[in-house]
C-alpha cells in the first residue's frame, strides 16, 4: 500500500506555534492533493457524463505505474538516458491507459447504457476486480521498485523542507489541469462534453455524437489517470497491484468532496482533501491530547466528506439540484 | 355562507429574481370547486407546490381547516387532508394500479415494521381494508378492470384516474387538480367532469387548475386567475369572464 | 397469501427442508471444510437479505453495510471473551449486537439519508472504513478492540448445557460444531426470508416501493419519506449485527481486516447480481457469490496441472479473475440480475425495446 510520509508524533505540548511543522504539512498535502486532484478528474469526468462511479479508475491509475517501471527499468538498463527512459516510461503509461480507458467503457459499460442504475456499478467493481488480478498475475505479489527518474535535490523554505520531485508534482498537475480546462471551455469536443453532461438527450438531438463524447471522458480522464500514476511512483518510489484502491477511493471521495461532476470542484476537493489529510496527520495527537495518533490519518478524509455533505448536500461546488414538481 | 377551508395568506416566492408569486391571497370554500386560472408561467403551479409543502413560500402562508399549515412537510399537508395531481402525471410507475391506490391508504391506516412481520390480527384486518377500499376506488373512477396492470400500461385518460384514485385514497378534504383535462379528447374531457363533479356532490372540496377555459367556466362555482404571479381577480365565472384584465392577460402581451 | 397450501408448494416446501437437513451431511463427506463453507453461505444469505432491505425494498445505495455487520461482531467478541473477562450468555447479547448496530445505523443515517443516491454511497462506504480504521487502533491508548490481532477465545454459542462447538449427540444423531452452526444459521435464515416476504407486502412495503418509484409524489400522497428511509436503514443495520454476532460466536475469533470495504462490496454485488428486491434471486446471488470463489479455490489449481502439467498463473488471483470476470458477465448479459422479478424484467425489456 501506499507509504505515507509523515512527521514524527508530536508529543510536545502545543504551547509553542510550530510554523515550520505547518508549512511541512502543508506543502506534503499540496503534494499529495495534486494527485488526488488528477485522480479524481477521471472519476467526475465520467460521473458527470454519464452518471456512473468508475470504481476500476484506480486500477487504471495503478497499471499506469506499473506501465511505467517495466518500461523505463527496461530502457535504463538497456543503458538508455533517465529522461529518456522515464519519458518513454511516461507515455507508454499514458497509451496504455488511453487504450485500457476506452476498452473499458466499449466492452464493459457501453452495451449497459440503458440497464438498471446498479448494474454498472457493479461491472465496474468486477473490472477492478479483473485489473487488479491482471497485474498481479504480470507483475507478481510484491512490492516494485519504481527508478529514480529525478534527481535528489532538496530545498528548503521557512524551516519546511521539500524536493524537486514535489515542486514538479505540483506544477505538471497545474499545468495539466489547466490544459483540461481549456480543453473543455475552448474546444468543439469540450463543448460536446459539457452539453452531453447537461443532457445527453437534447445534446444527441443537437448532432452530438454521444458515444464519442464517453469514450472521450473515459480517454482523457485515464491519460489523467496515467500521469497521476507516474507521479505516485516517482513521489513514493514504490508500486503494488493493490496501491489504486485506496487512491481512487480517496479521489473519489475528493471528486464527491467538491461536488462530482464539477471539474472545479474535483480539483479543488483533490487539493483540499490533501492538505486536510497531512494537517490533520501532523496534529491529531495534539488536538486529542494524545488519544488518537496519526495512524487515523486515513479517517480525516472520510469524516471531512461526511460534515461537508450535512450542510452541503451537492458538496462544495456541486449545484443545486432542486426536486421539480 | 359555507366556512373557509383553504386560506392563502399573502403568500410570495421567488425563484433568483423571478418572482413567481407576488403576495397572493386567496380562499377556498368548503364544498367548492375553485379554479385557478391563468397564461402559461402565471404561478398556478408554483402556488400548488407552496401549498403542499413542496416549495417553502419565501413569505406568507396557508390557514387550513381552522390551523396554519407546515411549510415543507409535504406528508403533512397530505395527513391535514390536502392530496394533489401532478401536471406531468406521476404515479408509481411500476407498480399496479391496484398498488398504486393501496399505497395512498399509507397515511390513514398504522400497521408498522411488527405488525408486517408478526401478521397479528389487526394487521391482517387493515390489509383486507386497505385493499377493499383501493377496488372499491378504481371501481369508482371506472377502472376497475385495469386493476393489475402495471401504472405505466395504463392509457393516459386512464393515467388520469388512476392519479385521482390515488390522491382521493389519502381521504382528502380538499383535491387539487393539476391541469387533469391536459391531453384529454372532448369525450375524456366531459367524463372527467362527470368525476370531478361527483367526487364534490361526495364531500370532497376541489381547487383545479386548468387551462381548458371552457371547462373551468363551466365547472367551478368560483375562479381566481393569476398573471405573473399575482392574483388579478377572484369571484364567480360569470364576473371574471366579463373582466378587462383577465381578458387582456389572455389576450395581450 | 392463502393459509392453506396446495399439494404441489406442500410437496416443494417438503423437498426443499429434506435437502435443507441433508446438506451438512453431504457437506461433511468432503470434509468439514465444506461445511464451514456452507455456513459462511448461509450466513451470506443472511446479510444479503438484511441488505435488500435497504437497498432492494428503500432503493437506497449502503456500501458500508459491512461496519453494521462488524459492530455486531465486535459487541459479541467483547461481551463473551477472556478480553474484558465477560461471559455473557448469546441470546442476551445477539439483542444488544443488534440493537447497538441498529444504533449507528440511525446515527449515520439521520443526517445523511437526505443525500442522493450516490452521494449517500461514498457516505456509507466512509463511514465503513471509519469503523474498521477504529477497530484497527483502538487499542492504545486504552485497549478496546486488541487492534490489527483481533479478539480471540471467543465463547461458543451456548443454550445452558449445549454448546455449539465440538461434537454431541443430537437424538442419536453425531453433529460436528459446524453442523450444528449450520441448523443455527438455517433457522436465522429462514427467520430474514419470512421477515423479507412480509414485508415486501406490506404497507411498509409498498411505502418503501412508492419513494424508489417517484420519491415527489410519495410524499404528496402522505408518505414519510425521511422516517421510512431511516427504517429501512435501521433494520438492515440491525441484520448486520445480528449476522456479525453469529459470525463472533462461529469463528472464535474477530479481526479487523474482515470487514474491509471489498466485503460491503461482495454483499452489494449479492444483491444486485442476484436480482436486486426479489428475495429467491437475492438468495440465489448470496449462496452463488460465497461459494464460487470457494469452488475456484479448490479447483483452478489441479485444472491447471491436469491441462498444462503445471501451475501457470498462481491459483490465487486466477480464481480472483474468474470471480471478477463472472460479476462483468452476468450483469452484461442479465442486468437485472440472475433471478430478477417478473415485473423487473418487463420494465427492462420494454426499455430496451423503446430505446432501439
Amino acid at each position: 500500500m501506499k507509504r505515507h510520509r509523515k512527521v514524527p508524533f508530536l508529543h510536545v505540548a502545543v504551547d509553542l506555534p510550530k510554523m515550520d511543522i505547518f508549512l511541512q504539512q502543508i506543502i506534503n498535502g499540496l503534494v499529495q492533493g495534486s494527485i488526488y486532484a488528477l485522480v479524481a478528474l477521471g472519476y467526475t469526468m465520467v460521473y458527470g457524463i454519464m452518471g456512473l462511479i468508475n470504481f476500476a479508475h484506480g486500477e487504471v491509475v495503478m497499471i499506469g505505474t506499473l506501465v511505467t517501471i517495466t518500461v523505463a527499468t527496461t530502457l535504463i538498463k538497456a543503458g538508455m538516458p533517465v529522461a529518456v527512459a522515464g519519458l518513454a516510461g511516461l507515455s507508454s503509461a499514458v497509451l496504455v491507459c488511453m487504450a485500457l480507458g476506452w476498452g473499458l467503457e466499449r466492452i464493459a459499460y457501453r452495451p449497459l447504457r440503458n440497464a438498471p442504475r446498479l448494474t454498472p456499478l457493479i461491472t465496474a467493481i468486477g473490472m477492478s476486480i479483473v485489473l487488479q488480478n491482471v497485474a498481479m498475475i504480470v507483475w507478481g505479489r510484491n512490492y516494485l521498485t519504481f527508478p529514480h527518474l529525478l534527481p535528489k535535490v532538496n530545498f528548503e523554505f521557512a524551516g519546511a523542507h521539500f524536493t524537486a520531485i514535489q515542486v514538479m508534482i505540483v506544477v505538471v498537475s497545474g499545468l495539466t489541469m489547466a490544459g483540461l480546462v481549456l480543453l473543455v471551455y475552448r474546444t468543439k469536443l469540450g463543448m460536446a462534453m459539457r452539453a452531453t453532461a447537461q443532457n445527453p438527450q437534447v445534446a444527441s438531438l443537437m448532432g452530438v455524437n454521444s458515444n464519442r463524447v464517453i469514450s472521450a471522458a473515459f480517454v482523457i480522464g485515464s491519460a489523467l489517470g496515467a500521469l497521476a500514476g507516474v507521479m505516485v511512483g516517482t513521489y513514493y518510489e514504490i508500486a503494488h497491484y493493490q496501491m489504486g484502491f485506496m487512491l481512487g477511493l480517496k479521489a473519489f471521495t475528493a471528486a464527491v468532496l467538491g461536488g462530482i461532476g464539477n471539474l472545479a470542484g474535483a480539483m479543488a476537493g483533490g487539493i483540499l482533501l490533501g492538505i486536510i489529510e497531512a494537517l490533520g496527520a501532523g496534529y491529531i495527537g495534539d488536538l486529542t491530547g494524545g488519544f488518537l495518533g496519526s495512524h487515523y490519518q486515513d479517517i480525516f478524509a472520510f469524516i471531512v466528506l461526511i460534515v461537508v455533505l450535512m450542510f452541503k448536500p451537492s458538496g462544495l461546488f456541486g449545484e443545486k439540484t432542486g426536486d421539480r414538481a | 355562507m359555507a366556512e373557509v377551508l383553504l386560506a392563502a395568506k399573502a403568500v410570495a416566492k421567488h425563484f433568483g429574481g423571478v418572482k413567481a408569486l407576488r403576495d397572493v391571497s386567496l380562499s377556498i370554500r368548503e364544498g367548492e370547486i375553485y379554479g385557478l386560472i391563468g397564461p402559461n408561467g402565471a404561478g398556478k403551479t408554483t402556488f400548488f407546490n407552496c401549498m403542499t409543502g413542496l416549495y417553502i413560500p419565501d413569505g406568507g402562508g396557508f390557514d387550513f381547516a381552522g390551523a396554519p399549515l407546515k411549510a415543507d412537510a409535504p406528508h403533512q399537508a397530505a395527513e391535514r387532508g390536502i392530496a394533489r395531481t401532478f401536471q406531468n402525471i406521476r404515479l408509481f410507475a411500476n407498480m399496479t394500479a391496484l398498488e398504486n391506490v393501496m399505497v395512498g391508504r399509507h397515511v390513514r391506516t398504522a400497521a408498522g415494521v411488527l405488525g408486517a412481520m408478526f401478521q397479528n390480527r389487526a394487521t391482517r384486518a387493515e390489509e383486507a381494508a386497505i385493499r377493499q377500499r383501493a377496488e372499491d376506488l378504481l371501481h369508482y373512477v371506472r377502472i376497475e378492470d385495469r386493476a393489475d396492470d402495471l401504472a405505466k400500461n395504463l392509457s393516459y385518460g386512464d393515467q388520469r384516474r388512476l392519479e385521482i384514485a390515488r390522491a382521493l385514497a389519502t381521504e382528502p378534504k380538499l383535491l387539487c387538480l393539476d391541469e387533469p383535462a391536459a391531453g384529454m379528447n372532448a369525450t375524456e374531457t366531459e367524463e372527467l367532469r362527470d368525476l370531478i363533479e361527483g367526487i364534490r356532490r361526495d364531500g370532497t372540496t376541489i381547487l383545479l387548475i386548468e387551462h381548458d377555459v371552457k371547462l373551468v367556466m363551466g365547472l367551478c362555482d368560483r375562479v381566481a386567475v393569476l398573471d405573473y404571479g399575482a392574483l388579478v381577480i377572484e369571484d364567480v365565472p360569470a364576473v371574471v369572464q366579463k373582466d378587462q384584465r383577465v381578458i387582456e392577460a389572455y389576450l395581450g402581451a | 397469501m392463502s393459509k392453506w397450501l396446495n399439494p404441489r408448494s406442500a410437496f416443494g416446501i417438503a423437498l426443499i427442508a429434506a435437502a435443507l437437513i441433508a446438506l451438512p451431511f453431504v457437506a461433511a463427506m468432503g470434509g468439514q471444510a465444506w461445511v464451514r463453507i456452507l455456513n459462511f453461505a448461509i450466513l451470506y444469505v443472511f446479510l444479503a437479505l438484511g441488505l435488500n432491505i435497504v437497498v432492494g425494498f428503500a432503493g437506497l445505495l449502503d456500501l458500508g453495510y459491512i461496519a453494521f455487520y462488524a459492530v455486531g461482531a465486535y459487541t459479541y467478541a467483547l461481551l463473551a471473551s477472556p478480553h474484558f473477562g465477560l461471559h455473557w450468555p448469546f441470546w442476551v447479547i445477539l439483542p444488544i449486537g443488534a440493537a447497538v448496530a441498529c444504533f449507528f445505523g440511525v446515527l449515520l443515517g439521520s443526517p445523511t439519508l437526505k443525500l442522493r443516491g450516490d452521494y449517500l454511497a461514498i457516505v456509507t462506504l466512509g463511514f465503513g472504513e471509519i469503523v474498521r480504521i477504529f477497530l484497527n487502533n483502538l487499542n492504545a491508548p486504552i485497549n478496546v478492540t486488541n487492534g490489527p490481532q483481533g479478539i480471540t477465545l471467543i465463547d461458543t454459542v451456548a443454550f445452558g448445557d449445549f454448546r455449539f462447538s465440538g461434537t454431541s449427540q443430537v437424538l442419536g444423531v453425531s453433529l460436528s460444531g459446524p453442523q450444528k452452526y449450520y441448523f443455527l444459521l438455517v433457522a436465522l435464515a429462514i427467520f430474514v426470508i419470512i421477515i423479507n416476504l412480509r414485508l415486501q407486502n406490506s404497507r411498509i412495503g409498498r411505502a418503501w416501493q412508492a419513494i424508489r418509484e417517484d420519491e415527489i409524489a410519495a410524499k404528496a400522497i402522505g408518505i414519510n419519506t425521511r422516517n421510512l428511509k431511516l427504517l429501512a436503514f435501521a433494520m438492515g443495520a440491525s441484520f448486520g449485527g445480528v449476522a456479525g454476532g453469529v459470525f463472533s460466536a462461529m469463528q472464535g475469533f474477530v479481526s479487523p481486516e474482515s470487514f474491509s470495504l471489498i466485503e460491503s462490496i461482495m454483499i452489494l454485488a449479492m444483491v444486485v447480481l442476484g436480482g436486486m428486491g426479489h428475495i429467491p434471486g437475492v438468495i440465489l446471488g448470496a449462496v452463488l457469490l460465497s461459494i464460487l470463489p470457494e469452488v475456484l479455490r479448490y479447483g483452478v489449481g489441479p485444472l491447471q496441472m491436469a491441462l498444462f502439467g503445471k501451475m501457470l498463473i498462481d491459483p490465487e488471483s486466477l480464481r480472483m479473475l474468474i470471480f471478477g470476470l463472472a460479476l462483468v458477465l452476468v450483469m452484461r448479459f442479465k442486468p437485472a440480475g440472475l433471478w430478477p422479478s417478473p415485473e423487473r424484467k418487463r420494465e427492462l425489456s420494454e426499455k430496451r425495446a423503446g430505446a432501439v
